[in-house]
């Protein structure tokens, strides 16, 4: 569970059903179960207005807990990527009264989380909760590439090759964790590289 | 005086009767300079000296924000309110000098919407001839619909149709005509926020009904200023400055306690913005919320009052003031 460090660190919550018309769940691997969980406390019916894209990840589990649930859309994703295109119009025709519910590692809420809000949606508006890898987004503030999936304190600019201090500081605009040179000084000195983020 | 609320010496420059119930009054600085900056939605707090007796009402700017050479306000004639109403239409005539304050924002636009919808009852049009001013000179995306009696007392309803045609849609209490508002909620796109501004009853509708159907609460922004409702008289005793002060049946509690020379911050002194919360060092009596502000477990917690508009009834209250 992430702790609040500096403003700026993103916290998660539980999910919890909401008010509203339309439900749009955007999870990945273990945040399925962060919606089967959340399933027994929602009104009868609940899962007739909504809509869950899912992104099983390598190990592929839930999908068939997920189905059980009888949403009326469920829709298996490879990849953020692939499902970014469908998000944004899913989003753009959209109207008040759809909510938003988004589960699972960092990378996902935050990615998902930057196109709500393009669209509008404020990000007190959206149910997170955090199941999963700790292992996070990272921009380098030097080149500005984003490397996925860091999970080493101090870790490499899959980009510029730089050596970066993966900082608690997090930008909902880029949904990353900013990245600094860690011997910008010395570069010589190479402090050892730790699994941070498991 | 009291924190953030310095003060504006204005004449009034013009008092323009706009139908049987309201009148619009303009001012002007006296040194001729402009007037501070102001955002859609803001309101100003105007100092009404009667005989010995100085009122202080809040009043929405309904001028374009992005003219300062003068201010404006529209009040609306309530013969049965505390006077503040009726000293502005009999006695505030061209050329009168008076106080007001600073604007203040409680009701400002969210400008990272992508449609603002706005709903009005009544004079609660007032904020909205700003916010829609300020909207339309930056190009913005909003639609108003507007309620009100009678087409007589459709105050400004012609001036806003003319100037935004259908963006402005309204509904007349004497023919029937009534919002759908459940349709209008769920058909608004996403991104959308909602503004509304009249009577106590439609706000608590429109902000029930908004709940429901899924609105987000930080995309429902309301306004309603609470006129301080007269009562039996009661008496407080002030911890903190030692005196015992006895409230008036016409007067509120705040201005009761300023009588006695004790200065708390206020802002809006209607109920909405927080500003002169007090706590309440002991009670024996019933409490009359009337506020905006403190959670419904506040109220019942007897802990806290906004003396801007509640009363108290009762053996005795004392104020941590």
């Amino acid at each position: 569970m992430a702790a609040k460090t500096i403003i700026s660190r993103p916290l998660y919550g539980t999910l919890s059903p909401q008010p509203g018309k339309h439900h749009l769940f955007i999870v990945d691997a273990e945040g399925a179960l962060a919606i089967t969980d959340m399933a027994g406390k929602a009104p009868p019916g609940f899962f007739d207005g909504a809509e869950i894209v899912f992104i099983p990840g390598p190990e592929g589990r839930h999908v068939a807990a997920l189905e059980a649930l009888k949403p009326a859309q469920l829709h298996i994703a490879p990849s953020f990527a692939s499902l970014l295109p469908r998000l944004k119009q899913t989003l753009t025709n959209a109207h008040m009264g759809l909510r938003l519910y988004l589960a699972g590692t960092e990378g996902l809420i935050g990615q998902a989380m930057q196109a709500a809000l393009e669209a509008g949606i404020d990000h007190t508006s959206i149910q997170t909760e955090h199941r999963g890898s700790l292992a996070r987004r990272v921009q380098c503030v030097h080149c500005k590439g984003i490397t996925e999936n860091v999970s080493t304190q101090p870790a490499l600019c899959s980009h510029c090759g730089l050596l970066l201090l993966v900082r608690d500081h997090y930008s909902r605009r880029l949904a990353a964790f900013q990245g600094v040179c860690i011997n910008a000084e010395d570069r010589s000195e190479i402090p050892p590289m730790e699994e941070a983020f498991p | 005086m009291s924190t953030g609320t310095t003060k504006l010496d204005v004449v009034v420059s013009d008092v323009v009767p706009v139908n049987e119930l309201v009148t619009r009054f303009h001012f002007r600085r006296r040194d001729g300079g402009l007037l501070p900056t102001f955002s859609g939605g803001a309101h100003v707090v105007v100092e009404m000296r009667d005989g010995d007796r100085t009122r202080l009402n809040p009043y929405s700017l309904m001028g374009s924000p992005l003219d300062t050479r003068e201010y404006t306000i529209s009040v609306r004639r309530d013969d049965v309110g505390r006077g503040g109403s009726l000293f502005m239409h009999r006695q505030v005539k061209p050329g009168l000098e008076m106080v007001i304050s600073y604007p203040v924002n409680l009701f400002s636009l969210d400008l990272r919407a992508k449609k603002h919808l706005m709903l009005a009852g009544g004079i609660g049009i007032t904020p909205f001839m700003a916010q829609t001013s300020q909207l339309a000179g930056a190009g913005g995306n909003f639609e108003l619909h507007y309620t009100c009696r009678t087409a007589s007392l459709g105050t400004y309803a012609d001036v806003l149709q003319q100037r935004y045609g259908n963006r402005v849609r309204l509904y007349h209490d004497d023919r029937e005509e009534r919002i759908d508002l459940d349709k209008l909620l769920s058909s608004q796109p996403l991104g959308t926020h909602l503004y509304v501004c009249g009577p106590a009853g439609m706000i608590n509708w429109v902000r029930d009904r908004a709940a429901a159907l899924g609105w987000p609460p930080e995309t429902v922004h309301f306004e309603h200023f609470a006129a301080p409702q007269p009562g039996a008289p009661f008496d407080v005793t002030l911890a903190v400055s030692g005196k015992t002060i006895r409230v008036g049946e016409q007067q509120s509690l705040l201005e009761a306690i300023e009588a006695a020379g004790v200065d708390p911050p206020y802002l809006c002194r209607g109920g909405v913005c927080g500003q002169c919360e007090t706590n309440v060092i002991s009670s024996d009596g019933k409490f009359i919320h009337n506020d905006h502000w403190l959670s419904e477990e506040d109220h019942r917690s007897g802990c806290k009052i906004m003396p801007c508009v509640s009363r108290f009834e009762g053996k005795s209250l004392v104020l941590e003031r």
